[in-house]
């Protein structure tokens, strides 16, 4: 492990409240505003972390746990995902199941501190946050084992960059339905617009903002900071195996263009679509689980 | 050749599974036509080797009737009925997308033990074929009004076609020519029957009609 293994980590630490403010640039731009700077979410989290926490009385020490814990798991499934070409500061076979772990841990546990506050919001959101995970993670858990399969290898750091013009070439149709299901994955489990809303405050259609209502401070902070780092991961996955490998720095210049350009693409999709009806929502995720299935069964062939 | 054949057997899949998850009437109609138009690319680029005259025209013909004609009669039909959407299927939606995965496991399955014989053996076509078959016949025994079940009939014909282009070169004419005949017939008759449903019972939900008895003395 050198010195240069950590580097894609260490930009997607710093660079990934980056991601949300492309989105909301986008966004604005389309509605014709000037919208908030890009470094926003910067600002954001820097402005929380100067405050104190108020805790309710009815809440234990799970409730402030949560926050610090999920962050750990965020910030350790991003040290697990491939930037382009570049390694993770992580790999090792089979480490592809750790990051789904990794990512179920920080919603069961952003889950049990919205249960702990006992207030009926926070448990509706976590009842809609896990009955909808449980569609995503077959989605995502098949489709990467459809690259996994057309690439000989269960390490994300080695699968990801082995897909090349040559895999594109040979299984194409394939590739292109794992990379439909893992954008849907994408917008899904970050509560983009298809799915949840963002900036929506009305209780009846929250999913991700009714869980977290609850927090401030210094853990809304880290919870917002995990969000955008969730953001990058499940982004680097589908950068990842859309993007040309080749050389390490000319490679991750090009994913990191990629990842702005997904979030620029998520922006893009907020405008252009409504949210879905709640009760539409497992359709498209089960969609979802269809598009990663078939092309398992494509590449196993 | 290879790669666009499997493309198009992808889209054929695709669309199977969007029928299964659409409750717009409307939007069922437009994806069998366009399971059609790709049925009809299918049959040109099986025979890309040897591209005679008469395979154009009978693929040309074929996709005028499967796009065309018989997506215009259906349309037709679901105005006359004022049918747009699709009252509560016996099935609902996301469990019908599950079962189409479970079919199409299914068929994965019987396509590694069928040996065909022929040109097609090993190709990705029996599956694809026995999935859009199965798609087909989830969709008339799932859903309520005759229209769907109608659509159903034509995705198992599809089905048929698509095992039926791809396996045998020439005989392939007249087994796919009287299937073709028998089922615009057939879309014919039940469309005058979706029309005589709706005259007489303002609905086209087919399950309520087996309330119907008889009320001797």
């Amino acid at each position: 492990m050198t010195v240069e293994s950590f580097l894609p980590s260490v930009l997607a630490l710093v660079a990934a409240p980056l991601l949300p403010g492309v989105v909301n640039r986008t966004k604005a731009f389309f509605a014709g505003r000037r919208g908030p700077p890009l470094l926003q979410a910067y600002s954001d989290l820097w402005k929380l972390l100067r405050k104190g926490a108020v805790y309710s009385r009815t809440t234990s020490w799970v409730f402030r746990a949560g926050p610090v814990a999920g962050l750990a798991a965020a910030i350790v499934a991003v040290a697990l995902v491939p930037l382009g070409p570049v390694p993770g500061a992580l790999s090792f076979q089979g480490d592809l199941l750790l990051l789904a772990g990794l990512l179920a841990l920080q919603r069961f546990l952003a889950v049990i501190a919205a249960l702990d506050t006992g207030s009926a919001f926070g448990g509706m959101g976590a009842s809609r946050e896990v009955a909808f995970s449980a569609l995503t993670e077959p989605a995502l858990l098949l489709g990467l084992a459809a690259v996994a399969r057309e690439t000989g290898s269960l390490s994300l750091s080695e699968m990801l960059p082995a897909v090349s013009l040559a895999s594109w070439a040979l299984h194409g149709p394939a590739l292109a339905l794992v990379a439909a299901a893992l954008l849907v994955v994408f917008l899904a489990e970050n509560s983009r617009i298809p799915v949840d809303d963002p900036n929506t405050h009305l209780e009846l259609t929250m999913i991700h903002e009714v869980m977290v209502l609850e927090h401030g401070g210094p853990d809304l902070a880290f919870i917002l900071y995990g969000a955008s780092l969730k953001l990058w991961t499940l982004g680097a996955l589908l950068v990842g195996l859309l993007a040309p490998g080749g050389d390490p720095v000319a490679g991750g210049i090009v994913a990191f263009a990629g990842m702005v350009g997904l979030a620029g693409i998520t922006g893009a999709i907020e405008s252009a679509m409504a949210r879905l009806r709640l009760l539409d929502v497992p359709r498209l995720l089960t969609g979802a689980g269809v598009l990663s299935v078939l092309g398992l069964l494509l590449v196993r062939r | 050749m290879k790669s666009a054949t499997d493309g198009i057997l992808v889209l054929l899949v695709l669309t199977d599974l969007m029928l299964l998850g659409t409750s717009r009437i409307a939007a069922l109609i437009r994806l069998a036509g366009l399971q059609g138009i790709v049925l009809g690319c299918l049959g040109l680029f099986v025979q890309a080797d040897d591209l005679t005259l008469r395979g154009v025209l009978l693929a040309a013909g074929s996709t005028a009737i499967k796009a065309g004609v018989i997506p215009w009669l259906l349309a037709r039909a679901m105005r006359e009925a004022g049918a747009s959407r699709e009252p509560e299927p016996f099935v609902g939606y996301a469990l019908s997308l599950l079962l189409g995965m479970a079919l199409l496991g299914g068929s994965v399955w019987i396509g590694s033990r069928l040996s065909v014989p022929g040109p097609g053996a090993g190709s990705p076509v029996v599956p694809a074929a026995f999935f859009s078959m199965g798609a087909g016949l989830l969709l008339i025994v799932s859903r309520r009004t005759a229209l769907s079940q109608v659509v159903g009939y034509l995705v198992l014909e599809n089905g048929v076609y698509t095992f039926g282009v791809s396996m045998a070169r020439e005989e392939r004419i007249l087994v796919e020519l009287g299937v073709l005949l028998d089922l615009l017939v057939a879309v014919f008759v039940m469309g005058i029957a979706v029309f005589h449903i709706r005259r007489e019972f303002d609905h086209i939900e087919v399950d309520r009609l087996s309330t119907l008895r008889d009320t001797g003395p």
